[in-house]
């Protein structure tokens, strides 16, 4: 049979990057084919070129048989190839049907538009309102928009990068039956993701790749998550040492009764969150992105503190009052989750960035003069003890590499030695080996008797790392559970908001 | 394949941060050469006699140093706003009201005498420019009123003023109806550094306060917030930099250094107040601040360029008669070069070869979107 | 007060409120397409001098206003190129724009100083204006229909247009419509040189219909209000309209104070009236949008497309 996708030898250069290297392979009509590899493996790289976003140094590609030259995304398109990004390609102010439209060359007229898009939303049974304005969506209504763009062009391959990382459990079933009945009905599917018991589950071949090249190909059914995630990362997987000593202390956080506005423009409010931790636990907090895990960051370090009812207490002491730097004094450190620009400066060095947050704890200035020479020896010390790979403490924060920034972010906030570190998607973007380096250095931290309260959409890394979790959703936050015999499924309902009010999913969903 | 692609620098490059300005500045002059000749004037005359015959002057020299120091006293202060993306260009009306609220108080102080009566007039400059930055501060921090068009309309607003004030109140009784003030008393005019030139303390002044500005923007904590803050607003805010701190300190710092500016103009060269007392300086100052790129020690480089064009801009008016809007023009043009050639800065030209995989890979920039996203 | 005199003070509320108009809506689209363009001003006193000079060497004022949209356009290419294809700061490319359009009109227009020329007169037969009710329809320089139709034409453009659909998109997400495919720097391109054309326009209102006449600074500062009336008009186009039509009525208070020899005010005060009054609009209108968006996500972001 006729591959519906061959790739031969495609190569993209950057300066001082290969991102792809001589990469081959195809994708057979009716197939759903996973692209497996690190992140910086030069997936995302070789997908933008299938879509016409890049274009390839050397190489061909074959479509149906018939080599194609694809200089632009409308030529995909035209082609039969449709496209859903891991980052929407959506715009927040418009309504559905505008962006179904935008994603369209040719869009029919509205009216008729409008009954494409319900005819298609039937077929697949979404539910999704062509009307509403995308800002007042979840991610999970997001994405649909993205799928029904590109159903709605009738693809014959079907690109997916990272399709699940934002999904609930459940979310992510109904996601795979759509998948599976458009495999049935001949549409190739290219499915990107790192989650290799979802390709084990779904996936009919499978490439993988590392360092911009093809390292192996395998059939995921017959392949173990632990053998595919070796041949990911080239190596053996080292697990994460656990805790020296699992005795908890006394209870050294303690959030009640919290309440914060949203964050203009389409911020979730936060809504009575209570929860504690013990000295030596990690905490994690679950939940679906947009349910309000940037406002309670930013309210429990203190960089918002308007409008905001409840208390925040650490060792007994009220943090409620005192702003960020006060905060950090006292012990309390945070990492948000947006490193470029919100953890750190990209523009600025190391230096100037271990300044940012650590000028108190560690001393970095005194008398409203910065103290630069400590500056530097402690992004340095930085440097070294996280294993930053960086120029030096001059160099551009933003010139890093994503899992590099990370631990540099990581480090400066763990070696001020907190009592307690609040962190946002520790690990997200970053490669296995600086997220087990970065996972262990928090379970190190706790082994000290500091506590850890990670905020994660990443289900699998919390149940790794954390001892208790509770869900947050629509600005509340669910009763905290042991990690240990744990219910998916509960878990699953309650990011999806089964309990409590939620954004209208179900509802809506029942009205339609 | 060969090509090129621009790269962002890893690191900040002190070479290109002091070539841009040399560039922008070269380029105007081979433009505005070229530019002037199409429009039908002598372009090599107007650039020789702008730019270069002033500097074979040594009474050109005191009037560049004259011309410089408000400048400079300006753009520091706009400067400092620039960083923290504050965009306050009200520094005219900065400027007219440090120059009137100074002027008030030489005119209530004109029966007396007394060493006290100079320095209260200055801090009467510097207070009168701080209260009119206070306005759009306010309307920014309070109402989220954008600076850019409340500190601007303001400027014309100043004008108004001060058009209100020579015509009517503070017209000299014994000026024979001209709408001016009273000449200021020997107390309230600055005094000579040099004697027997038109050097004034303003010039000395101006020189401290850059060097000043550049002490606490390099090495204090204030500095690194304004940095900061105008780098990226969000990690300000985690690094425990409030917004509306920053707005009102570099508001209060641009009006009180533009105020200042004012009132040493007034009581240096003007020695009265006059409807001509505003001459752009307030808006020449931005170009100022941004050829010295936002550092006070290039500002003051910059001034005297700057005064340069306003100097060598008379001249050429006089002696091959070119419009004195010529000035307005040879400014712009260094503007729009500097602009342009400021990507240098931030990007480097970079050829594209096939690379050895190597660790390089890992230390590449995917936030801007060169290597693999 | 006698119908004549409120015909005339109306039809001077839609004269000064039409190169505020056009100028606006100009800007609204380049505003709507993510770029922040504050070089109106600038770009207007290029028109008004070009428009100005070309009137005057060839006697055809509808010329004038052709050439003025060129030459103001040809500007605003100065300022796309360097925010777009060079990605230099939006805030100060605008500020330079204005300087040297201040800078090269003064230079330009130093011989057409004291000078007069035919003004962009009324299109209408005399016959249909004779009645104050018909001056009021019919009375007007072909500019202020135009000023009106394309307001008109601007909220279709934006909102049932796919083109304008486009421009909105580049504007909100330049990121999302770059990955679509669209080309974000050539939208953003053309919506600049309509911009300037626009500007061009409005400038040359000033030298072939108001005045007519050419001196430096003629557009004195209004440049910026029509750029406080995008602000003020929550980036929408029929309420530009409104807004410069209660612009052209502060700035006609001020014209009939002046008239009529009001002197409640001293003549300075109602000089600064439309700044003042441009303050106190963005204040309230800061205050009553508190919470809600309305600026296009991306205004003022330079864009570079991921290689």
């Amino acid at each position: 049979m006729t591959p519906r996708l061959q790739l031969s030898g495609i190569t993209k250069r950057f300066p001082g990057v290969v991102a792809n290297e001589a990469v081959s392979f195809s994708v057979a009509p009716g197939e759903i084919h996973a692209l497996l590899g690190e992140n910086g493996a030069g997936k995302s790289t070789l997908v933008k070129i299938i879509y016409g976003v890049q274009k390839a140094d050397e190489g061909t590609i074959a479509f149906d048989g018939q080599p194609v030259s694809i200089g632009s995304p409308k030529e995909a398109r035209a082609l039969g190839i449709g496209m859903v990004f891991q980052h929407f390609s959506l715009f927040e102010a418009m309504t559905v049907l505008e962006n179904i439209a935008l994603g369209m060359d040719h869009p029919p007229p509205r009216r008729e538009l409008e009954a494409k898009v319900r005819e298609v939303l039937k077929t697949y049974d979404l539910a999704l309102d062509p009307h509403r304005d995308v800002h007042t969506l979840s991610v999970g209504e997001r994405q649909r928009i993205e799928i029904v763009r590109a159903l709605i062009q009738s693809p014959k391959l079907l690109i997916m990068d990272e399709p699940t990382s934002v999904l609930t459990p459940q979310e992510v079933e109904k996601l795979f039956t759509i998948l599976r009945q458009l495999k049935r009905e001949g549409c190739s599917i290219l499915y990107i993701s790192h989650k290799l018991h979802e390709i084990q589950a779904l996936c009919d071949g499978a490439t993988i790749l590392r360092g911009g090249k093809v390292v192996g190909t395998c059939d995921p059914t017959r392949e173990s998550p632990r053998s595919m995630a070796e041949m990911m990362i080239g190596g053996s997987l080292k697990d994460l040492s656990g805790k020296d000593n699992c005795v908890y202390g006394e209870e050294r956080f303690a959030v009640s009764h919290l309440s914060a506005p949203g964050e203009p423009p389409f911020g979730t409010s936060l809504k009575d969150i209570s929860f504690s931790v013990r000295s030596g636990e990690i905490f994690g907090i679950a939940g679906v992105a947009g349910n309000g895990q940037n406002e309670l960051l930013s309210v429990l370090s203190g960089e918002r503190s308007d409008d905001v009812d409840g208390s925040i207490r650490m060792d007994g002491r009220e943090l409620t009052e005192l702003g960020v730097g006060a905060r950090r004094r006292a012990g309390l450190a945070s990492v948000p989750e947006e490193r470029n620009g919100h953890a750190a400066v990209p523009t600025m060095t190391l230096t100037d960035n271990a300044i940012l947050s650590a000028r108190g704890p560690k001393a970095l200035a005194s008398g409203g003069i910065l103290r630069t020479g400590q500056a530097r020896d402690y992004a340095k010390s930085v440097i070294d003890a996280f294993s930053v790979k960086a120029v030096g403490p001059q160099a551009l924060a933003g010139s890093l590499s994503g899992g590099n920034l990370q631990k540099f972010i990581m480090g400066r906030e763990i070696m001020t030695a907190p009592a307690v570190l609040v962190v946002s998607q520790p690990t997200w973007g970053v490669d296995a080996g600086a997220a087990g380096f970065i996972r262990q250095a928090m379970i190190d931290l706790v082994d000290k008797g500091a506590s850890v309260v990670v905020v994660s959409q990443d289900l699998d890394e919390l149940l790794e790392l954390c001892d208790r979790l509770a869900v947050i959703n629509e600005g509340r936050l669910s009763e905290a559970m042991d990690v240990e015999g744990i219910s998916i499924d509960r878990i699953g309902l309650l990011m999806g908001g089964v309990h409590g009010e939620t954004r209208g999913d179900q509802a809506r969903e029942s009205a339609a | 394949m060969m090509g090129f692609a621009l790269e962002p620098r890893r690191q900040e490059s002190r070479l290109a941060n002091i070539a841009a300005p040399v560039i922008a500045v070269a380029a105007t002059l081979i433009v505005g050469a070229i530019l002037f000749t199409l429009l039908g004037h002598d372009g090599l005359a107007a650039v020789w006699h702008i730019f270069i015959a002033p500097l074979f002057n040594p009474y050109r020299w005191q009037d560049l140093l004259v011309k410089a120091a408000p400048l400079a006293m300006i753009a520091t202060g706009l400067a400092i706003g620039f960083k923290a993306n504050v965009w306050n260009i009200g520094g005219e009306g900065q400027y007219i009201l440090g120059g009137l609220a100074g002027t008030g108080v030489a005119l209530a102080t004109l029966d007396m005498s007394g060493a006290w009566i100079l320095p209260a007039m200055i801090l009467g400059g510097i207070f009168g420019g701080m209260a009119y930055a206070a306005i759009p501060a306010f309307l920014k921090v309070k109402l989220g009123v954008n600076e850019i068009l409340s500190s601007l309309m303001l400027n014309y607003v100043a004008i108004q003023l001060l058009y209100y004030l020579m015509r009517g109140p503070w017209k000299d009784p014994m000026g024979f109806n001209f709408p001016q003030t009273a000449m200021f008393s020997g107390d309230q005019t600055l005094p000579y550094v040099v004697p027997g030139t038109l050097i004034h303390l303003g010039v000395p002044i101006a020189a401290a306060l850059a060097l000043t500005a550049w002490g606490v923007m390099t090495r204090t904590v204030a500095g690194f917030q304004f940095r900061t803050v105008g780098a990226a607003p969000k990690a300000a805010r985690f690094g425990g930099f409030s917004a509306s701190s920053t707005v009102w300190l570099a508001l209060l710092i641009g009006g009180g250094m533009a105020g200042l500016a004012g009132i040493l103009e007034a009581a240096g060269p003007f020695g009265q107040m006059v409807p001509q007392f505003p001459t752009g300086y307030g808006y020449t100052a931005i170009i100022v601040a941004f050829l010295g790129r936002l550092n006070p020690l290039g500002i003051l480089v910059a001034s005297l360029v700057l005064a340069l064009t306003y100097v060598g801009g008379e001249s050429a008016q006089t002696v091959i008669g070119l419009p004195s809007a010529a000035t307005g023009v040879f400014q712009a043009l260094m503007l729009f070069f500097l602009l342009g050639v400021d990507i240098l800065v931030r990007y480097r030209l970079v050829r594209l070869e096939p690379a050895k995989k190597t660790e390089t890979a890992e230390v590449s920039a995917p936030k801007t979107g060169v290597a693999r996203a | 007060m006698n119908i004549d005199l409120l015909v005339a003070i109306l039809m001077t509320i839609a004269g000064a409120a039409t190169p505020l108009l056009i100028a606006a809506l100009g800007e609204l689209v380049v505003e709507k397409s993510g770029v922040l363009n504050l070089g109106v001003e600038g770009m207007m006193l290029i028109g008004a001098v070009t428009g100005f000079a070309i009137a005057v060497s060839t006697g055809i004022p509808a010329l004038g206003a052709l050439g003025a949209m060129i030459a103001a356009a040809l500007a605003s290419a100065i300022f796309a190129f360097l925010t777009l294809s060079l990605m230099a700061n939006q805030v100060a490319t605008g500020l330079a724009l204005t300087i040297f359009g201040t800078g090269v009109s003064a230079l330009i227009g130093a011989p057409f100083v004291g000078i007069t020329t035919s003004t962009l007169g009324p299109i209408f037969p005399a016959a249909l204006a004779n009645d104050p009710i018909g001056r009021l329809i019919f009375g007007h320089s072909p500019l202020v229909y135009i000023g009106l139709i394309l307001t008109f034409a601007v909220w279709w453009f934006l909102k049932h247009s796919r083109a304008g659909l486009i421009l909105r998109a580049v504007g909100e997400s330049d990121s999302a419509a770059h990955a679509i495919g669209y080309p974000v720097l050539k939208v953003r391109y053309l919506a600049v040189l309509f911009g300037g054309a626009m500007a061009g326009l409005a400038g040359s209102y000033y030298s072939l219909v108001l005045t007519p006449m050419w001196a430096e600074r003629l557009t004195a500062g209004r440049g910026w209000i029509a750029i406080a009336l995008v602000v003020f008009a929550s980036w929408r186009p029929g309420r530009v309209l409104l807004g410069a039509y209660l612009f052209g009525l502060v700035i006609t208070m001020e014209l009939q104070a002046k008239a009529a020899g009001f002197n409640m005010f001293a003549p300075e005060f109602l000089a600064a009236l439309p700044y003042l009054a441009t303050i106190a609009v963005l204040a309230v209108i800061s205050v009553a949008k508190r919470g809600g968006v309305a600026a296009p996500a991306c205004l003022g972001k330079p864009f570079r497309a991921a290689a």
